[in-house]
């Protein structure tokens, strides 16, 4: 056990699938020389070499496509696009080969890949670093996508990403990234991509969230708890696509009530995919309208206002509250 | 870098210098070299005026008025004094994340002087020296680097685009204005501004294409400053002379001494007069170096050896530009002390301003997305104020 940060639990998990498996490559823009620009990949281009530790020519499109090649070939390449609002530029390849390679040759070819990139808002950044749309990837066909919460998942989920056999698109939460240290086992632990973890049991309310807004969510939890006596089962998504819609619909099945938050804009967003299944697995056991706390439909705002475009946990508070007053 | 091509350089002669690597006619005849053993690259033509000793190419020198001289000297002061007072302010916490531009200031002031005021330009997130020129203020751009949006009100009177943090992807719509221009039978010139590494996106060669098929006004300026935050440029691209890039798009090119002001200001006239002309695109390899930090942000001990940072503090385009200025009698060193002294009060005023104006408007961040707000987002407008409300903003 090593108390980590998210940062550190990454790179742990890349070294030791890079040691592992001389299959296993990384590739992206700075990441080799320099690190990467959050030093996720630190030390690696030392220990592996620049065969498998590729510092690319600054083409996010190239980086994708060629590593959808590479994964073809039998390669296990993991990408990282250096923000997530640059997967953008890669969107042409994602769509067109990394989603569909495996169904266009009837199988015969594969994609074990994974695309890494650091998403959300909350570091001051400019523009196109806070972005947070990983209502794209979970609209893709043929793409699995999964968001971590902490350093200990960030290393279990990032494993299982590696041996996936299909193309994982990996969002990692920035403002995590060395947020706070937790205790990161020596040995990979089993994780399976497509599961939901329920990190709290609760009786009154649902409440649903991923990524780095389980940090103000579990603030708001707290506060129902010892303030409001609300008591509230906390569900960590963890698997944007496939999503665990069993675990979801037994909660809500159990509480009656949910609430959904996420960072991204509100429209097509994760929520209200969560809520659409909600509507068809527990639709009988409801007591109040599904509510969302999410980002606006507007460009993610200059970072002297992003924290007013962010959820908080007082606006969580509140639709908790008014959803357990529904009658 | 450097070196390779400095022994390949050729200085052109002024007529010469009129044609460098035409690609029009002379489509056929690459053709014809690319089956030898060896590409020819006697016509690529590498400019520089004003050598790194301040020492002057008579027969090119463009023999500017002292009353210019003396303007772009104090922009290209202005530039590094104002890189260097934003540095102290975001180490002090009073700036956010920026793009320092020290060691660029020829390219960046030179790339702008031949435009016009209806003339476009398209910056990089690097050319706020150019950015200055145009008629941006120091207060303006001290408040986008801080995260105000407020920033981005882009001054009135210029044509000029909001740069984009997305690497290359504003040499696109650059090239439509320019293609835009044509269209109206206007006579005005598009100059977009991009570094070696966005040389590599696709948007930039697509792009170029567009501008060399529809004989776009458009003046390219790719600024090869050495790196792309830790990718030296030899490591970005297969071909060394990144303005070979230029003509395999038939577009008329030329390689530039971008810590020279002269040959900077004389390559882009060139450019602009071609483009204005009617005669299509020119791009320009502007060959520099980032004396600084990638961003306040980066850490480049990590990836490079500061002996090269070292050689380059030789050819400091200020220096030679102020031996060219003493030895002409346009400006003295006392001079150059004192107007030195004089823009760094203009930026300390400017800081004020910047400072009183220094207000967060959360209430805004709807205001730009549409013409019309639809229904739908005027009710998350609601709600978001209703947000703000609660949280004792008004
Ligand atoms: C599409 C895209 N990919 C990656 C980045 C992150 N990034 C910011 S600056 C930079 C390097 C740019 O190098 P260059 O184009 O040479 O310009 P310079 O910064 O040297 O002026 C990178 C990779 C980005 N902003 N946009």
């Amino acid at each position: 056990m090593a108390q980590c940060t998210m940062v550190e639990a990454l790179n742990l998990a890349l070294d030791q699938n890079m040691a592992a498996d001389n299959d296993v490559v990384v590739m992206g823009e700075d990441i080799g020389v320099n690190g990467g620009v959050f030093r996720v990949t630190k030390g690696l281009r030392d220990k592996y070499g620049e065969l498998r530790v590729l510092d690319t020519p600054l083409a996010e499109n190239a980086i994708i496509g060629t590593a959808v090649g590479m994964a073809i070939y039998g390669l296990k390449p993991v990408a990282e696009i250096q923000f997530s609002g640059f997967t953008m530029q890669a969107f042409d390849q994602i769509e067109q080969n990394m989603a569909r390679l495996r169904n266009r040759s009837r199988g015969r070819y594969t994609v074990g890949m994974v695309l890494r990139a650091p998403y959300g808002g909350g570091i001051r950044a400019v523009e196109h670093h806070s972005e947070s749309r990983e209502a794209y990837w979970a609209h893709t066909p043929g793409l699995k996508c999964v968001i971590p919460s902490g350093p200990r998942n960030a290393r279990a989920l990032l494993h299982a990403a590696i041996n996936d056999p299909d193309p994982v698109v990996f969002y990692e939460p920035k403002a995590v990234y060395r947020a706070f240290r937790e205790d990161v086992p020596e040995e990979p632990e089993p994780i399976e991509i497509g599961k939901a973890e329920v990190v709290r049991e609760g009786s009154d309310v649902t409440m649903i969230a991923y990524g780095a807004m389980m940090r103000p969510a579990r603030e708001a939890v707290d506060d129902l708890a010892d303030l409001h006596n609300v008591d509230v089962e906390l569900i960590d998504l963890l698997s944007i696509s496939p999503m665990d819609t069993q675990t979801l619909a037994e909660s809500v099945r159990k509480t009656g009530r949910c609430v959904v938050v996420h960072e991204g804009p509100r429209t097509c967003g994760i929520a209200a995919e969560i809520i659409a299944r909600l509507n068809e697995h527990a639709f009988e056991f409801l007591c109040a309208p599904i509510r969302r706390v999410t980002g606006y439909d507007i460009h993610f705002p200059y970072f002297q206002v992003e924290q007013h475009y962010l959820p908080d946990a007082d606006t969580i508070i509140e639709a908790v509250q008014e959803t357990v007053a529904w009658e | 870098m450097t070196t390779t091509s400095k022994s390949r350089s050729r200085k052109p002669g002024p007529v010469e210098m009129t044609a460098p690597l035409d690609s029009d006619g002379d489509a056929g005849s690459t053709a014809r070299t690319m089956g030898q053993d060896k590409i020819d690259l006697g016509s690529v033509t590498d400019l520089s005026i004003l050598d790194a000793n301040g020492t002057v190419d008579n027969a090119l020198d463009p023999k500017l008025p002292a009353a210019e001289l003396k303007r772009i000297h104090r922009a290209m002061v202005m530039t590094r004094k104002l890189d260097e007072r934003m540095l102290r302010m975001q180490r002090q916490g009073e700036m956010g994340t920026f793009a320092p531009g020290l060691g660029q200031e020829a390219t960046q002031i030179g790339q702008v002087y031949p435009l016009t005021k209806d003339d476009w330009y398209s910056p990089s997130y690097r050319s706020f020296g150019a950015q200055l020129w145009r008629g941006w203020t120091i207060d303006g751009l001290m408040l986008l680097w801080d995260g105000y949006f407020e920033g981005f009100t882009i001054p009135d009177g210029i044509n000029d685009l909001p740069f984009s943090i997305v690497i290359g992807s504003h040499v696109g719509p650059a090239v439509g204005v320019a293609m835009g221009m044509r269209s109206r039978g206007d006579n005005n010139v598009m100059l977009v501004n991009y570094g070696d590494g966005a040389s590599s996106q696709g948007i930039v060669a697509e792009a170029m294409n567009f501008a060399a098929v529809y004989k776009a006004p458009c003046v390219f300026v790719c600024e090869n400053n050495g790196w792309a935050i830790s990718v030296p440029s030899e490591n970005q691209a297969g071909v060394r002379e990144l303005v070979r890039r230029g003509p395999a798009y038939g577009i008329e090119s030329i390689r530039v001494d971008g810590n020279d002001i002269l040959a900077m200001i004389v390559a882009t006239q060139r450019a602009v007069e071609h483009a204005r002309a009617g005669k299509g695109p020119y791009y320009i390899e502007a060959q520099t170096y980032r004396m600084s930090l990638h961003t306040t942000a980066d850490d480049p001990k990590v990836y490079r050896d500061e002996t090269q940072v070292k050689q380059w503090e030789a050819k400091c385009p200020i220096a030679r530009f102020e031996t060219y200025l003493a030895t002409k009698g346009v400006l003295s060193e006392a001079d150059c002390e004192r107007i030195g002294q004089e823009c760094e009060q203009e930026i300390l005023a400017s800081r004020e301003v910047f400072r009183e104006r220094a207000r967060a408007n959360p209430r805004e961040v709807f205001d730009y997305m549409f013409d019309e707000l639809p229904a739908e987002l005027l009710e998350q407008k609601e709600e978001y104020l209703r947000k703000l409300e609660r949280k004792g903003l008004e």
